[in-house]
């Protein structure tokens, strides 16, 4: 019987294949892009595919390690992109760009984290659909409060409003961070696919590492009994929260890692939306909920997938809905788990007889 | 002095009279059973004591501390652990991860430590697994220490319910009917598991109880239950041998 007390535990060695999956997958990249083998179409996806796997790992630790269903994820996301994208822009010009965007990364995260604490003191206390309901419309509030605010800054200091850019009152000397609707615009590039795997790989570290230390432990407890939890002294609000607040302060890092991809920040209904927000859910269910590697595996392939089908046209979106229901039919239905398990068993047991045969 | 007492204690729901003048006292070491009709609030004063009710009135006292209104997890570190009626396990976690939650106020680092991987985890990590394996291999549990508690089966999961309990270093230990759905066979394994956890651990044990040849096997005191107020109190079998109870089970 494995545990973990000696040797490399069970655990440990899928994490480890996990993180091996992602740095081999960077170089099989980067040697295909320095080769010229990766279409300049892929290659803009190249950032995405990070952002989106962290957004999908950070969703994951609250539906499938807290167990409860946020449908706001994307809300955190925003926060990340414009908190950090109107730091990156305040600095441009006085900052080299590496330390920038360090900071940039830790205000995105920080701002995220504190917006999923408030949000989650009351939010935590609702369960199920209702807590699904709560975080669906504080995503979309987020999103209409940045499509409606003015922040500049001059030497006078900080100004905002939410009506319009000339009431701002800003000086000559001034500049304007957040245009309302139109958003941000001229934020540094600092993001890159190298950047993207190196925060991936944070991601992982610190949500791996979280799960299999004593709070995801009591955290999972909750998940699996509150009421036991509860009689074991487990304070379930502290650690509801803890496993919250770190579930929003990755989606922020997320949001910063695709800001800095863009010249122009806008908070659209289509990347900071209630679609967003599915989308992030349906890449965390059809990779397994709490499968973190599943999570990274389904946000690059449904990022990928709609690419691929472009030359379909009109047919895009049928065959990718299509796809949808038969990865779902064949990861979910208990018919086709069977069919898997029962194709394993006829594989190894003739690994077996060849074995016996030589 | 009693290491549990209870003075009066009393709830209600609506109009419903659940609890009603409940006086208990049990002392260190004793194996003492709760018995009485289906709802007659066995499982009501487990929850009072237990934190998950407020009593209306009334006073628990562990060990001589008020614990009166307190929450479910100040009792826990008070001293009072419990199991439930249906069977509470924490189902997708490892048999071994359920005992290490129950672990989880005795050995702490903080989430920070835990991330980032620093000596504390090591050790703390280490000591939590040695105290976790120990417990699992008094309840008889070693070999399943890597399965996950919900493919159990059904009498082990029973015994690992206790484990956990026991790994939060309880004073007093309350077992909601822990032979429910137990064949003869299991009953007469999970008697001598009980007597066993009270011999080995020193502990003392209160427990709610239908199958009366595990209550007349191991119980020392009995209090019975009907319509939430004590109908008998005193040596089992003075009170097994009480008209007034039978009367209360069997009818007239």
């Amino acid at each position: 019987m494995k545990t973990k007390t000696g040797g490399l535990s069970k655990t440990t060695k899928s994490d480890l294949i996990t993180y091996g999956m992602v740095i081999l997958a960077y170089i099989i990249v980067q040697l295909l892009v320095s080769t010229g083998h990766v279409s300049s179409l892929i290659q803009g996806l190249l950032v995405p595919f990070c952002t989106y796997a962290i957004v999908a790992i950070a969703l994951n630790l609250t539906v499938g390690i807290l167990g409860e269903l946020s449908i706001g994820h994307a809300g955190f996301m925003c926060v990340g992109a414009f908190t950090s994208a109107v730091f990156s822009l305040a600095f441009k010009q006085t900052m080299p760009s590496a330390p920038r965007f360090l900071i940039a990364i830790l205000i995105g995260a920080a701002s995220a984290a504190l917006i999923g604490f408030l949000v989650g003191i009351p939010v935590l206390r609702l369960k199920g659909d209702y807590l699904a309901i709560v975080t669906l419309a504080f995503g979309e509030i987020i999103k209409n409060i940045i499509n409606a605010l003015y922040l500049g800054v001059d030497s006078r200091g900080v100004h905002f409003t939410m009506k319009d850019a000339l009431s701002l009152n800003i000086e000559e000397d001034g500049l304007v961070l957040i245009k309302g609707a139109q958003g941000v615009t001229g934020t540094p590039n600092d993001s890159n696919f190298t950047v993207g795997i190196v925060l991936l790989l944070v991601t992982l570290f610190i949500v791996l590492n979280f799960i299999h230390s004593r709070t995801g432990r009591a955290v999972m407890a909750i998940r699996d009994n509150r009421i036991a939890a509860e009689s074991i002294g487990i304070n379930v609000t502290k650690y509801k929260l803890i496993a919250f607040t770190l579930s929003a302060a990755l989606a922020g890092v997320a949001g910063v890692l695709y800001a800095h991809n863009l010249s122009t920040l806008n908070a659209l209904p289509k990347n900071f939306g209630y679609n967003m927000s599915i989308l992030i859910l349906v890449f965390v269910v059809l990779g397994g909920i709490g499968n973190i590697r599943g999570s990274i595996i389904a946000a690059v392939l449904l990022t990928l997938l709609p690419e691929m089908l472009r030359g379909l046209s009109d047919y895009r979106m049928l065959i990718y809905s299509v796809v949808l229901i038969a990865m779902m039919i064949f990861n979910w239905s208990p018919n086709a788990i069977f069919f898997r398990k029962r194709l394993q068993q006829r594989l190894t047991a003739g690994r077996e007889t060849e074995k016996e045969e030589a | 002095m009693a290491l549990l007492e209870t003075k009066n204690l009393g709830i209600s729901f609506g109009g419903l009279r659940a609890v009603n003048a409940f006086d208990i006292s049990v002392e260190k070491g004793q194996l003492y059973g709760l018995i009485g009709p289906n709802g007659a609030g066995k499982t009501t004063i487990f929850n009072l004591l237990t934190g998950v009710y407020r009593p209306d009135e009334g006073a628990i006292l562990l060990d001589g501390v008020n614990l009166t209104g307190k929450k479910t997890i100040e009792i826990c570190r008070a001293g009072i652990a419990r199991t439930f009626q249906n069977i509470r396990l924490f189902g997708d976690l490892p048999v071994l991860d359920n005992v290490k939650a129950g672990l989880h106020n005795h050995y702490p680092y903080s989430t920070f430590e835990g991330i980032f991987r620093l000596p504390r985890y090591f050790k703390t990590e280490r000591a939590m697994n040695e105290r976790a394996m120990e417990l699992l291999q008094v309840f008889g549990l070693e070999e399943y220490a890597g399965y996950k508690a919900k493919n159990l089966p059904y009498g082990q999961q029973r015994k690992l319910e206790i484990a956990r309990a026991m790994a939060t270093a309880p004073k007093l230990l309350l077992l909601d009917e822990p032979a429910a759905g137990m064949n003869p066979n299991e009953t007469k394994e999970l008697m001598d598991t009980i007597r066993f956890v009270r011999d080995h651990f020193d502990m003392t044990i209160l427990l709610i109880e239908h199958d009366m040849k595990l209550v007349s096997g191991i119980c020392e005191k009995l209090t019975v239950l009907n319509f939430g107020e004590v109908l008998a109190q005193g040596d089992t079998q003075e009170v097994l041998n009480n008209p007034e109870v039978i009367t209360a089970y069997l009818g007239e």
